[in-house]
């Protein structure tokens, strides 16, 4: 019996991750320094670490709601308010595995067969799959470095169909570092609202917004209606594996969501329900403090791509610059393998975040300042022998303001 | 003076006194002729006293003893606990010297190479003093974490080489 002929064709066409191959290759060579990990190098501040270990040994181990404990959906309906100026009730807000879950919640809920998702790329490696997955058919929209990865109306307008039912969102955004502001948003907003269009925002990275705050765009007029909004643990405290997030979205959205919640996991594990509560109760003065040190590394590493001569927009979000390593003459791909194997510093390869992200190689700063400086007078090294002859490298261009 | 710019100056340096001026600025968003000034003028008034290491002496292979000392103190008049207190910190062997709220008055840590040598500061040199009552001393048995650093050594990053 071919038990690939059993699998669904859905699942057996969808793309195997490109990280894959690239993650076996860097697991294979223990010494390399990576900067190739998209989570926190803290670890989850301890009082919420403590806060878990006591509810387990009063015996807190049983299901919660489907939706989630009513005081963490309550606590997040005020830290939304207070941080993102979000007035969400709690019928309004669900607890997730991770804002992955909610991710795959949000497309299910809503793509009828053939639906169209436009997604802006590069982007986190999940969309596409959980859009196909979904049953819809995913329409990647180009950003650009030039304008430091923002997402553009005119790319929007270009690739719209009847068709079209949601467009994803990420920002701060993994793997550019880019953000948007209040301004960024109005022209997207206004045009999604005159086409009824969705809006998945997925704000893990909220928190991590350096100079200035996150604009969430929900939090525009009228927008709330068509928003589902997805926000997490992870980055912000440090909670990874805890595999907890949120979901909010106006009630039938929302209801659709659950539906396929409490079918396929019933509830978020309630161990690390019990954590995001002590999380956001008691955690934001340490979120604060993890995001005053990546800033403090974001702006050492943005230097020293500068100096490096590798062309970097300056990211002021998430933990990830995004820069371009074109005077190389490398396609991303072998950029990545050779340095890895020359010089032992692992990076992503700019094209699994799709294809116009070929060209760049995704740094993550989730790492110690030496570490980093050991990983940046290594690529000092590479870049000296691979510089492609004729190209100075010292012609510098920031992109975006 | 820039009070929050010099907070975080003074915290990258409590955090590692190796970082150069240079990198600080950087960090920071600030020049580099920002940053010396400030440090300089840190070091003036003596905000900034010293650049030390943190020494696991344990690792070394060199053994040192470390106790506390509980001192009960009769204060002198005019003086507090000021003259005693300055009296005892010019013992090289005194790592810290505090004032205590409760049962004792003045709480000592001390650090020589051996056990005798513990006896013998107690007993001819901080004990004889004037306005001393009484003493208590405690052995250190191990030290577990330092000045804000733990000693075990560190856990290994245990996240995945390589995540989206």
């Amino acid at each position: 019996m071919n038990l690939d002929d059993k699998l669904s064709p859905v699942v057996k066409n969808l793309a195997p991750s490109g990280i894959r191959r690239f993650f076996d290759l860097v697991s294979q060579n223990p010494n390399a320094i990576s900067l190739g990990v998209g989570e926190p190098d803290f670890t989850t501040p301890w009082h919420v670490r403590d806060t878990a270990i006591t509810s387990l040994e009063t015996g807190q181990t049983s299901y919660t709601s489907n939706q989630g404990m009513p005081e963490l959906i309550s606590q997040i309906c005020r830290y939304l308010a207070d941080r993102y100026e979000l007035s969400y009730t709690n019928n309004e807000i669900m607890v997730t595995f991770g804002a992955s879950e909610a991710i795959d919640l949000a497309f299910r809920a809503i793509l009828a067969p053939g639906d169209e998702v436009l997604v802006p790329e590069p982007c986190y490696v999940s969309y596409t799959p959980c859009v196909e997955l979904a049953g819809g058919k995913s329409v990647p929209v180009p950003t650009h470095a030039r304008h430091g990865f923002k997402l553009n109306v005119d790319e929007l307008k270009k690739r719209v169909t009847p068709r079209t039912k949601a467009l994803i969102v990420n920002y701060p955004n993994n793997p550019t570092g880019a953000i948007m502001t209040r301004e960024d948003w109005l022209p997207i907003a206004k045009w999604v609202k005159q086409r009824g269009i969705l809006i998945i925002s997925d704000e893990v990275y909220s928190e991590l917004t350096y100079k200035g705050h996150h604009v969430s765009i929900a939090s525009l007029p009228d927008m709330k209606e068509q928003v589902i909004l997805i926000n997490g643990f992870s980055k912000a405290f440090a909670m990874t594996g805890w595999r907890i997030g949120y979901a909010a979205a106006p009630g039938p959205l929302l209801q659709g969501m659950l539906k396929i919640h409490q079918y396929t996991a019933l509830c978020a594990p309630i161990t690390s329900q019990i954590a995001a509560l002590e999380a956001l109760r008691n955690g934001l003065t340490e979120c604060e403090a993890m995001v005053s040190q990546y800033d403090r590394r974001r702006r050492l590493v943005v230097k020293a791509f500068q100096d490096l001569g590798l062309p970097c927009h300056e990211p002021k979000g998430a933990f990830y610059v995004f820069p371009s390593i074109s005077v190389t003459g490398m396609d991303a791909q072998t950029f990545a393998e050779r340095l890895l194997i020359e010089e032992e510093v692992a990076v992503v390869p700019g094209d699994v975040f799709g294809s116009n992200g070929a060209g760049h190689i995704r740094c993550s700063y989730a790492t110690s300042i030496e570490k980093l400086e050991k990983a940046f007078s290594r690529m000092e090294r590479f870049l000296k022998r691979h510089r492609k002859a004729g190209s100075t490298g010292t012609a510098i261009q920031t992109h975006g303001a | 003076m820039n009070c929050s710019l010099q907070q975080e100056v003074l915290s990258l340096l409590n955090e590692n006194a190796k970082l150069s001026a240079d990198k600080i600025a950087i960090m920071l968003g600030e020049s580099k002729d920002t940053i010396e000034t400030l440090i300089s003028e840190l070091e003036e008034t003596g905000t900034l006293l010293k650049y030390k290491a943190v020494v696991n002496w344990q690792k070394a292979g060199i053994q040192k003893v470390s106790a506390l000392i509980d001192v009960k103190v009769t204060p002198q008049q005019g003086f507090g606990f000021d003259a005693l207190a300055r009296r005892i910190y010019q013992f090289p062997e005194v790592r810290s010297v505090y004032l205590m709220s409760g049962a004792y008055d003045l709480s000592v840590a001390i650090e020589v190479d051996t056990l005798e040598s513990v006896g013998r500061f107690v007993s001819q040199k901080l004990a004889p003093l004037d306005s001393v009552v009484g003493t208590t001393t405690h052995f250190v048995m191990k030290k577990y974490k330092e000045d804000g650093i733990i000693l075990d050594d560190p856990e290994q990053d245990q996240r995945l080489v390589i995540t989206p």
